[in-house]
């Protein structure tokens, strides 16, 4: 499924404001604002991050993400996945973002930015996969369920 | 408390990231990792976007001793290319080039009430619980 293509204003502007909030929960807070991690945190399957930050972290996200689509921009949410492959993805991203320490968030916009050489190291790796992966189930084998 | 508030409010601005960037939809996100097709290039303006401040509060930091609303800095600090960073990024790939989502999208999109985004967030618990019962080295 291909989506309506968009003025690179949107992306842009959204990724002002993902970067503002790793900013200022760095320079406030003082750490690192992986969602991978502030989930496993606020569901009590990690140490180290305090649960009670972390689950306000998600908390706000869930009602930042609703705010902006009833003030801002209603969003499209365009999943063709069924149900098995849904689960089969999440559990390996859940798997895999604690194994491997971050996720996007985690290692590309907190880890990029101060230039951690194992988050250049992990953001190349996920990145290169996940395009290889959409490489072989869209172009050889025509598509997943 | 106050660090409480921050935290809310970071999570406010991240959030409204999510889908003012569209990146709640899964679907951009392929067509930006679908780099021989209809090739969308969406997510790298994201990327480019979100650097610019957090590489800015990154160099800040360095002039700070202690962080404004906190008593101490916690950055990880391991430069260690191990097998579990680059077995972990592996299988991150792979389910976020199955899907489309990643954790921060994917949370967003529960407030548009897709079933499809319920059931892979409780996957990726999950998949984090058993990360907790087996590999987890931290606990």
């Amino acid at each position: 499924m291909t989506p309506e293509p968009i003025s690179f204003v949107w992306p842009l502007a959204g990724g002002l404001l993902v970067g503002l909030s790793a900013a200022l929960y760095l320079l406030l807070n003082g750490r690192v604002s992986g969602i991978s991690g502030l989930t496993a945190a606020a569901t009590g399957l990690a140490k180290g991050a305090p649960r009670n930050l972390s689950l306000g972290f998600i908390a706000g996200l869930l009602g930042g993400a609703a705010l902006a689509s009833a003030l801002i921009r209603r969003p499209e949410v365009q999943i063709t996945s069924e149900l098995w492959l849904l689960v089969a993805g999440g559990l390996i991203v859940g798997f895999g973002t604690r194994w491997g320490s971050g996720c996007t968030s985690g290692h590309g916009v907190c880890g990029l930015a101060r230039l951690s050489p194992r988050s250049i190291v992990a953001t190349g790796v996920f990145m290169t996969v996940a395009a290889l992966t959409v490489f072989v189930t869209r172009h050889l084998m025509g598509g997943l369920g | 408390m106050r660090a409480l508030i921050v935290a809310v409010g970071c999570g406010l601005l991240f959030g409204a990231g999510m889908v003012v960037s569209d990146m709640i939809n899964p679907a951009r996100v392929l067509a930006f990792l679908d780099v021989t097709g209809a090739w969308d290039p969406s997510l790298a303006f994201v990327m480019g976007g979100a650097l610019i401040p957090s590489s800015i509060a990154y160099l800040i930091r360095r002039r700070l001793d202690e962080p404004v609303a906190a008593d101490a800095f916690h950055v990880p600090d391991s430069r260690r290319i191990d097998r579990a960073l680059v077995g972990g990024a592996v299988m991150f790939g792979l389910g976020w080039g199955l899907v489309g989502l990643c954790p921060g999208p994917a949370l967003a999109a529960l407030t548009t009430g897709a079933w499809q985004a319920f059931a892979f967030v409780a996957a990726m618990i999950a998949g984090m619980a058993l990360f907790r019962l087996t590999l987890d080295r931290n606990c």
